[in-house]
């Protein structure tokens, strides 16, 4: 049985309990009064880039609409303006509230997997835990290639001349390309991040068991 | 009228609105003296500003002079205007008030003739506009004002409009020597009536009131509709005098908010729906009103009145809390926001746009007596560590006036109680 089943088992018709339980501030859902401030106060435009605004998604987590949440892309959408927060008149930390519900979306798995913002912070953290230090070269050559070696040519023909901008200005070296820069103890921030992960994943693991 | 001496039987009343008034004649009426203090020069307060009460539309001229009727012909009242209580020390059934009285500049001659307004020059804001006009600086407070004689505004003290006042007054009734005193005022007990005043609606920043002249106060709004208003009843968008039409109403303007008002003002939705008639009374053509929501709660019997507003054509409802606020090249505000029926993003103009704004009680932040037991929003709990302080009308809650009037009765039983038991010890 995987994980999502087990919990999907665990939390049947409560799948607000479940987001108060696993979701980091997901204790806060409850208190929304579906006033619609957050969604009219989001810089983003929500109609065309994502499907549902924070209260709706507040709201269909009452509605036990489990799968169409935590597949959602909206929550990945989130730009981190805090202007919801800022506004919200239940003081709901709508902005941890939509961070937390991603990251619960995809340590289940269930997280659109090509979305744009889940596919950079995957590749973010793998390009900068790797030696310390962040290799903006293959940083944009990952995100240029994320849809396939024709897009990444174009993308790639389409930067050419802020890239070769870069270069002249000394900002970008191509020598990047062959294994980079790192910082003083690349072992030891491994060491460290492995314990991390450790420490993370017995937490998590306690906390969808329990 | 006749100056009791107060005593520790005397129940002191501390404001004159419809609350306090109704406190101080109830227990007059039992035949204890009473000392109401006013800290405006009439009686009224906030009721008497506003254009018509729900649910039955009628004018607020007519409960408040049923009141004053009352008030008339009781002796045992004894009024303090431009008064008040800076200080209260003692415990119950032994309290001694310190009472601050501003001159008024006119004594009980005044005949409320007018000669002294038509004589002066210098115009003032006119608070019971809610400044939203000026009038003169010798002048009757409002049309029904009581007590009936006029004020002379402290600004013009000492400059030649003052003795152009005075001696434009046949009767005698100006006096330019009153000063500012302060007595000290026995009583057993003390009903605190002091009612409530308008969220800051500045403080509401994204709904820019204070930057855009089309943004005003659900009170200012009545005060747009009353005859005796700063427009003469006609409902004039303040940017450029035109006749606003399609006026927004937002509920909820402070109310219901950690950021601001924690409690709901239970009011605020019912002015908006009597105000939506306001629109349709002035304008019955092309009138056109929508109120933003979050949820409308027109409490108990009141129900009827929402639904035969919501089956008014010229009112639309829509769900959502408005996010924020701008102006276009038109002096238009709009509002912007979300439907929550639905999730589609509105950004509408509307000709004006009215807050309605939350009730904060007078008492909060203010320390007098002290030892007052209020809570988290700043209404006076009706707390034994209180003595016999007791709050009545807004002061206690965010009641409407016809809420207030009982919560004023009722307080004014308490204080009864008290002195009666005062009485009962000394005889």
């Amino acid at each position: 049985m995987s994980a999502n089943t087990a919990v999907a088992e665990k939390y049947r018709n409560n799948f607000l309990k479940e987001i108060e339980e696993q979701v980091e501030m997901g204790d806060w859902v409850k208190m929304c009064m579906q006033c619609g401030v957050c969604s009219g106060s989001c810089p983003t435009n929500f109609q065309s880039a994502w499907e549902h605004p924070p209260q709706e998604l507040f709201m269909m987590i009452r509605a036990g609409k489990r799968e169409e949440v935590l597949t959602s892309s909206s929550m990945w959408n989130c730009t981190s303006c805090y202007n919801c927060i800022v506004r919200c008149p239940r003081k709901l930390p709508i902005t941890h509230i939509m961070h937390g519900i991603a990251e619960y979306a995809h340590r289940l798995g269930m997280a659109p997997k090509m979305q744009a913002t889940r596919f950079f912070s995957g590749l973010f953290w793998k390009n900068a835990t790797k030696t310390g230090r962040v290799n903006e070269l293959k940083l944009s050559m990952g995100l240029y290639f994320k849809d396939g070696f024709v897009q990444g040519i174009k993308n790639g023909m389409a930067m050419q001349a802020v890239a070769l901008g870069l270069v002249k200005a000394g900002r970008l070296n191509v020598m990047e390309l062959l294994g980079g820069h790192k910082c003083k103890d690349q072992k030891g921030i491994q060491a460290m991040l492995a314990k991390a992960y450790e420490i993370e994943r017995t937490r998590k693991t306690a906390k969808l068991a329990g | 009228m006749t100056e009791h001496v107060a005593t520790n039987e005397t129940i002191l009343v501390v404001g004159g609105g419809i609350s306090g008034m109704t406190a101080a004649l109830e227990a007059a009426e039992t035949g204890k003296n009473v000392v109401l203090v006013e800290k405006n020069p009439a009686l009224g307060g906030r009721t008497s500003q506003l254009y018509r009460y729900f649910p039955k539309l009628c004018h607020p001229t007519c409960g408040l002079e049923i009141n004053l009727r009352r008030l008339k012909g009781n002796p045992r009242i004894r009024v303090l205007t431009l008064a008040e209580v800076t200080g209260i020390e003692g415990s119950t059934g032994n309290y001694t008030a310190s009472i601050k009285i501003k001159p008024r500049y006119v004594n009980e001659n005044c005949t409320a003739c007018g000669d002294c307004g038509r004589a002066v020059d210098t115009m003032v804001d006119d608070p019971f506009n809610y400044n939203l006009g000026q009038h003169k600086a010798a002048y009757l407070p409002n049309a029904m004002a009581y007590p009936q004689r006029f004020v002379l505004d402290p600004a013009i003290i000492g400059t030649p409009d003052a003795d152009r006042a005075k001696a434009a007054c046949k009767y005698g009734a100006i006096d330019l020597d009153m000063k500012e005193e302060t007595i000290q005022v026995k009583a057993g007990a003390v009903v605190w009536a002091t009612g409530w005043q308008p969220y800051d609606a500045k403080k509401i920043q994204p709904y820019g009131y204070g930057r855009f002249k089309n943004v005003i106060t659900s009170v200012e709004f009545e005060r747009l509709a009353d005859i005796h208003g700063p427009t003469g009843g006609k409902i004039l968008r303040p940017s450029d005098g035109k006749e606003a039409k399609n006026i927004a109403f937002i509920q909820c303007a402070g109310s219901r908010d950690e950021n601001h008002l924690r409690h709901c003002s239970r009011i605020c939705c019912m002015a908006s729906l009597k105000q939506t008639h306001y629109v349709r009374e002035k304008y019955p053509e092309d009138g056109k009103s929508t109120i933003y929501y979050i949820d409308i709660r027109a409490i108990d019997r009141f129900e009827d009145f929402y639904q035969k507003v919501q089956a008014d054509a010229s009112v639309s409802f829509i769900k959502s809390k408005v996010a924020k606020i701008t102006e276009d090249e038109h002096g238009n505000a709009v509002c912007h926001g979300v439907d929550t029926e639905g999730y589609k993003r509105y950004m509408t103009p509307h000709d004006l746009v009215v807050l309605a704004v939350g009730m904060e009680p007078s008492v909060k932040g203010i320390n007098i007596p002290g030892h007052i037991v209020a809570d988290s929003s700043g209404f006076i709990e009706a707390d034994p560590a209180n003595g016999a302080v007791f709050g009545a009308g807004c002061a206690s809650n965010a009641l409407d006036v016809n809420r207030a009037v009982q919560s004023a009765t009722a307080a004014a039983l308490r204080a009864i109680q008290v002195v009666n038991k005062v009485a009962k010890a000394e005889a």
